[in-house]
């Protein structure tokens, strides 16, 4: 929970009481929602370009107007990194972009790929006094924090935040997506002297990889690692702890601590008879091939699965990008299929809205039991089980049954999107790091996990969430990490 | 960047490389396989760990030109650099003491074979090894092979060199005439398939070693996936060695074919473009 008197206390600053008595509330909560500017649906799926076009001053502003300023921000409860929401949010209304940016980047490392990739409407905006309380769209918190890491960047206005003195203390990251990219910050903050491992020949794990371009241009993330690099972080490319070193070796060359954030690596199927034919991928495959490996660019040498009938399984964030990736490939017709009807459909709002405007066809209550291939082994046919809905299982949503009725899609990729299950790389060569069932890595409240020098977070300990959540757990696992080694090594941190 | 310090051309299209690679050099074990990309616009393609030196810090790779990443690869010369290695990546062969050992190695699988051979010959087993090519110029390795063999015949599909015929009608020859208690094959997938079905016959434990498809070399992304004894498991991390009698064959002499169409049409696209012809 975050500490009300802390921002009790920000809000009385004379330049909030003074901003706050500028509109009256009342005033405030008729201005509409500002709408994204976003790329014309029928142009954007002949490019990989960015939907969202983001703000523009006058409307950043306008959206932080209908801002309330409550004297209890519950939107900072839905945020898992706590930002000071109503102060960026603030800032930016008294147009000071350059000071809103600093606000969030107190709390949040990569203000710029969570203000576009952040489930908002789940979290902060969930929270917003607008939608609880009022019955109208809540402020629009996600593209405001866009709109402000956007302004940074777009004028060279990007500052490395200020280093505690150095330690000396070498620690390392094993992986660096957003959960090791978020911990990084915190350690070189702290005065840690910080290597990021990434198996990978890029740095960014999933956000590189998984996360296509129209959502989250590469360029973007880049800038946010070069930021990191000049506060000290050194990365190293194609390294797989583990393989290419052990920890054995990366303690003897002086490593007191190590980060697991190695992600959820492997890609779940289905086992059905015939799910090895050719044209049958994971969301994994076909992402990567199309981001890390830019396969859709004609100039870059890897090969992608061009299909008329694209069906996509799955009904998660990366289900969406799949779809929306093989539309963009020249599919004719891109299906998402899903096992469940649309309410339960785990993706977020944003994608399930420019998904549909993009004319991905949606086929709920329906899922795959057998796949048919030609004579050349390449897929043409998924045979799916129709589905109704019963009682809610653990998940709280209903349990998909099968009817017992059957149908046949014509397809000529498939792309498979129902989950991954943690890389098990490092519990395989740490001996007594514990894992639960499922092949995650157990760790308590400072992300500690039953190894003395290793802290995990990310998908390793949760099998499966979002970037802010994973940012979440690399914040904390720093704090946990700075406060084990300032135990252990008082005599490094005496002034 | 990874320096090729070495390069030697073994047979037409098919070229060796010493690299500079210090921590894979120290850390790779016989059967293990790195995963490199030459340039920036460049694909991700796993080739074993034909040999290193740890003193030098370097890894052989052996490569056959198939298509446009092997064929830039070959374009490239000592003192060039790789954008990028990483490894090593898969499980490392298990080797033990078993007694008499059949090394089999089809055309340039006898380079990822080498490794083998020689940890089986240094845990003290008798290795028998059986090579073979197409026509005598395309036979490599044979006098490292020797190195590390008790024995080693050799077949030409032509009869140019050694003796001529099939693979498995060498190791039919051995596999008549005495015991052998293990078996490695590698090669192509259609010479494995019909090897593994000989050593069967025979009943005689197998590991093959499988050239999938990969794109990460981890786990991510699930292209290399192959069925082994009716279950889905990833080559990249669950091999690259399975029990041969187990592997699924001719899935994966389909799954080899993905991308096929597009590979041949960018291949012809390249050697149209391509300015060094050092290789014929």
């Amino acid at each position: 929970m975050k500490d009300l008197e802390y921002y009790k206390k920000e809000r009385s600053a004379p330049w909030r009481a003074e901003l706050r008595k500028q509109i009256k509330a009342k005033e405030r909560t008729l201005k509409p929602r500002t709408e994204m500017i976003e790329q014309e649906p029928l142009e954007r799926i002949k490019n990989f370009a960015e939907v969202n076009q983001g703000l523009t001053p006058e409307m950043a502003i306008a959206e932080a107007q209908r801002c309330l300023d409550c004297p209890d921000p519950t939107c900072v409860d839905g945020c898992p990194v706590n930002i000071n929401i109503p102060k960026f949010v603030k800032k930016i209304e008294s147009n000071d972009f350059e000071g809103a940016i600093q606000v969030i980047k107190e709390s949040n490392t990569l203000p710029a790929v969570c203000g576009r990739v952040c489930p908002q409407e789940q979290q902060c905006e969930a929270n917003c006094f607008y939608n609880v309380k009022l019955q109208k769209p809540p402020i629009a918190i996600g593209y405001l924090e866009r709109f402000a890491a956007d302004y940074e960047r777009n004028n060279g206005l990007g500052s490395t935040p200020e280093i505690e003195k150095r330690n000396g203390i070498k620690v390392a990251s094993v992986g660096s997506g957003p959960s090791a990219l978020a911990w990084s910050a915190d350690m070189a903050r702290k005065g840690y002297d910080v290597t990021v491992f990434e198996a990978l020949h890029e740095i960014g794990g999933v956000l590189k990889y998984g996360i296509p371009e129209f959502r989250l241009p590469n360029d973007i993330i880049d800038y946010e690692i070069e930021t990191l690099r000049k506060m000290g972080v050194k990365f190293v490319t194609n390294f797989v702890v583990g393989r290419t070193a052990t920890f054995d070796d990366l303690r003897a060359q002086g490593f007191k601590a190590f980060f697991i954030g190695s992600g959820a690596g492997l890609p779940r199927f289905m086992g059905l008879p015939g799910e090895n034919s050719i044209n049958i991928l994971s969301a994994n495959e076909f992402l990567t091939r199309v981001n890390l490996m830019k396969g859709f660019r004609d100039d870059y040498d890897t090969p992608i699965p061009h299909g008329k009938n694209v069906v996509v399984v799955g009904g998660g964030n990366t289900a969406m990008d799949s779809v929306r990736t093989a539309k963009r490939l020249g599919a004719e017709h891109a299906y998402i299929v899903y096992r469940r009807s649309k309410e339960e459909m785990p993706a977020r709002v944003e994608e399930v809205k420019h998904a549909e405007q993009e004319g991905i066809e949606f086929i709920f209550l329906a899922n795959p039991r057998e796949y048919i291939a030609d004579e050349k082994g390449h897929v043409k046919k998924v045979v799916l089980d129709k589905m109704e809905l019963g009682e809610p299982d653990e998940s709280g949503r209903r349990r998909p049954i099968p009817t017992g009725e059957t149908f046949e899609l014509e397809a000529d990729v498939v792309i498979v999107a129902i989950g991954l299950s943690p890389n098990p790389l490092v519990p395989h060569v740490v001996p007594g790091l514990k894992t639960s069932k499922w092949g995650t890595i157990i760790v308590d409240d400072d992300m500690h996990t039953s190894v003395e020098d290793m802290f995990a977070g990310g998908d390793i300990i949760r099998g499966g969430a979002t970037v802010i959540l994973a940012m979440g757990d690399g914040r904390r696992a720093a704090a946990g990490m700075h406060k084990y080694l300032k135990a252990k090594y008082p005599e490094k941190f005496e002034a | 960047m990874y320096k090729i310090v070495e390069k030697e051309i073994l047979a037409p299209k098919i070229g060796k490389f010493v690299i500079e690679a210090p921590e894979i050099a120290k850390s790779r074990k016989p059967g293990n396989f790195i995963i490199l990309r030459v340039e920036q616009k460049g694909e991700r393609i796993p080739l074993t760990i034909v040999d290193s030196d740890v003193s030098k810090g370097t890894i052989t790779l052996i490569v056959q030109e198939i298509g446009v990443t092997t064929g830039k690869l070959m374009d490239k010369e000592p003192g060039d650099y790789l954008l990028d290695v990483v490894g090593p990546l898969g499980k490392p062969t298990e080797i033990h003491k078993v007694g008499t050992v059949l090394a089999v190695g089809g055309g340039v699988g006898v380079a990822p074979l080498y490794p083998i051979a020689k940890g089986f010959k240094e845990a003290g087993n008798k290795v028998v090894s059986v090579i073979a090519a197409k026509t005598k110029e395309l036979l490599i390795l044979e006098d490292d092979m020797r190195q590390v063999s008790d024995e080693v015949i050799v077949y030409t599909d032509d009869g140019s060199y050694g003796k001529k015929g099939l693979i498995t009608v060498g190791m039919e020859e051995v596999l008549e005439r005495e015991n052998v208690d293990e078996s490695i094959i590698i090669g192509p997938a259609i010479m494995m398939k019909f090897a593994a079905l000989l050593t069967k016959k025979y009943n005689v434990k197998t590991m093959a070693s499988l050239n999938s498809l990969m794109v990460d070399g981890t786990g991510m992304c699930g292209a290399c996936r192959v069925t082994v004894g009716g279950r889905t498991v990833f080559t990249c991390v669950d091999g690259p060695e399975f029990d041969a009698h187990q592997v699924d064959f001719d899935e994966l002499l389909t799954r080899l074919t993905h991308y096929k169409d597009q590979e041949v049409k960018a291949y012809e696209e390249f050697m149209r473009t391509r300015k060094s012809h050092a290789v014929s």
